[in-house]
């Protein structure tokens, strides 16, 4: 059964690393901010929700687990916010001249 | 090698970088910024002696540690203080730099 | 070579990249962001250093306030980038501080490679008397009881950090609020953001609060969770920074270290000492010096980022 767990928790964190590593590449090789905005949060939020779902397993509580769920909402939170906030910004700046 | 050293190695090349960027930065927050850089390796330092002095199933000494949190806060309010200047000589008299030669707008109240 | 040292290898490199860029990049903006990964980064150095409670304060004061001050003024600081930017020194004096720089850098690397073997701690005495203090995080006991009097003393340097601060008022403004007017849309995303997270960061902050007890956590750490969420609140323009001159705001900044005084004074009939504890009192007298101090540390730490006042009363 710990075997399965460990599996799990390589297979769902690599997974996580994997969309992280999408995303910096988006960020690195999109055009312009807009797309790049998109890559990152879509990519990072999917990314940290695989982390802590590999995480899991392996909490030493349930709290403690919820606590990890809690971090991936608020990071949810922040991320839509900041991204919506700076897409407005960058809409209203216009096409790069 | 161990990780104390490393990190400290680590400490030592922030406070070295951050002497540069006081030095050759002509904007003033570019200067308070280095000088952050020169704290936080400074702090740094006190972690890996900190972290050598690990006995007794604590993972560090906490004695450094506790001086180091006291330095950040500290550091930080330093940083306010000297931010709110730069502030203030840019709007009394539209200074870009710290040069006398380049306060070209009379003392405005 | 173990996989925990190549980790950290590469979180150093990480760490002085961005450092190197942040010192050398044209845009004084950019450098504000640059600082504010730069200290998340060193938020995970701290963490590999078993220091999480200094973690915990780089993350928050580093990584958070001190980027929001740097970032507010070099937007603020916009107009005179161009000018400064042409009074970059030349080759030679950039080459003499270079050589500054790191004869620096090279003579602390050899004291860090000098350090004695073994290390000289302090951990088995703060392990043999933690006991008196009813605590289980050995930093936390140090800062509130073995080394009291620097947490008091750093108290009261935080208030005159924003005195200072406050001299800097223009006449005219004086006793007004400060920072500008945040006028924002009110069904836009900031407005909801600052609705939906200060509940949430206020039961955070009292629980790093009250766990830093026993984990890691503190009210250095709290302190500055509240007085990041009421930041948001102002930002989003859904309450006003007060005026400086409201009796209440400086009966809130002078709490901490009212209590914190008033404790250590009582110490001395008490219990022998200034800042002594009575025997099994320790515990509950600490947790009132946090409670106070964690109010008047979020109140500073916000009104320093938002520094001397600009506009008057009335507006």
């Amino acid at each position: 059964m710990s075997q399965l767990l460990d599996l799990w928790t390589v297979l769902a964190v690599g997974a996580g690393v994997f969309f992280f590593f999408a995303g910096t590449v988006g960020l690195l090789r999109f055009p312009d901010t807009l797309t790049r905005l998109h890559a990152l949060t879509k990519a990072d939020n999917l990314g940290l929700g695989l982390v802590v779902l590999g995480l899991l397993p392996r909490v030493g509580s349930p709290l403690a687990g919820l606590k990890l769920i809690c971090v991936w909402l608020l990071v949810l939170l922040a991320s839509a916010t900041a991204s919506q906030l700076i897409a407005r910004v960058a809409r209203r700046a216009g096409p790069p001249a | 090698m161990n990780v104390p050293t490393l990190f400290g190695l680590c400490g030592a090349v922030l406070v070295g970088l951050g002497l540069y960027g006081l030095v050759v930065s002509p904007q003033p927050l570019r200067k308070i910024l280095a000088f952050n850089l020169v704290g936080s390796g400074v702090f740094l330092l006190f972690g890996v002696v900190a972290r050598r002095g690990a006995a007794l199933g604590m993972g560090g000494d906490p004695v450094p540690q506790a001086l180091v949190i006291t330095g950040i806060v500290v550091a930080f309010s330093a940083t306010a203080l000297a931010v709110a200047l730069v502030l203030r000589l840019h709007d009394l008299t539209g200074a870009a730099t710290l040069a006398p030669a380049d306060a070209d707008e009379p003392p405005a109240q | 070579m173990n996989l925990a040292l190549l980790f950290d290898g590469m979180l150093v490199v990480l760490i002085l990249a961005v450092a190197v860029w942040t010192v050398t990049v044209r845009d004084s903006f950019a450098a504000g962001i640059g600082y504010a990964v730069y200290g998340l980064l060193l938020a995970l150095a701290w963490v590999r250093l078993a220091a999480v409670d200094a973690a915990l304060t780089e993350a928050a004061i580093g990584g958070g306030l001190t980027s929001v001050l740097m970032i507010r003024a070099t937007v603020r600081l916009r107009a005179g980038e161009a000018a400064a930017r042409a009074a970059t020194p030349g080759p030679l004096p950039r080459l003499l501080a270079a050589l500054l720089g790191g004869s620096v850098a090279a003579g602390l690397a050899l004291v860090v490679l000098a350090l004695p073997d073994p290390a000289p701690t302090l951990a088995p005495q703060v392990a043999e008397h933690i006991a008196t203090t009813g605590l289980g995080n050995a930093v936390t006991a140090v800062l509130l009881s073995f080394r009291a009097i620097d947490t008091l003393l750093e108290a009261v340097v935080l208030i005159y950090a924003l005195i200072a601060v406050w001299t800097l008022t223009p006449d005219r403004f004086w006793g007004g609020r400060p920072g500008p007017k945040y006028e924002t849309d009110p069904n836009g995303m900031l407005a909801y953001l600052a609705r939906l997270l200060p509940p949430i960061g206020i039961v955070v902050a009292v629980y790093v609060l009250w766990v830093g007890a026993d984990l890691p956590g503190g009210k250095f750490q709290a302190g500055t969770l509240l007085a990041a969420m009421w930041l948001l609140a102002i930002m989003a323009g859904l309450t006003e920074a007060p005026p400086i001159s409201r009796r209440w705001l400086r009966g809130v900044l002078v709490a901490g270290t009212v209590v914190f005084l008033a404790i250590g004074f009582a110490g001395v009939p008490l219990a022998g000492a200034f800042l002594a504890y009575p025997e099994g009192f320790a515990k509950p007298l600490i947790v009132a010096i946090e409670a106070a101090s964690m109010l008047s540390i979020a109140f500073t730490l916000a009104l320093l980022v938002l520094g001397p006042p600009e506009r008057r009363d009335q507006a």
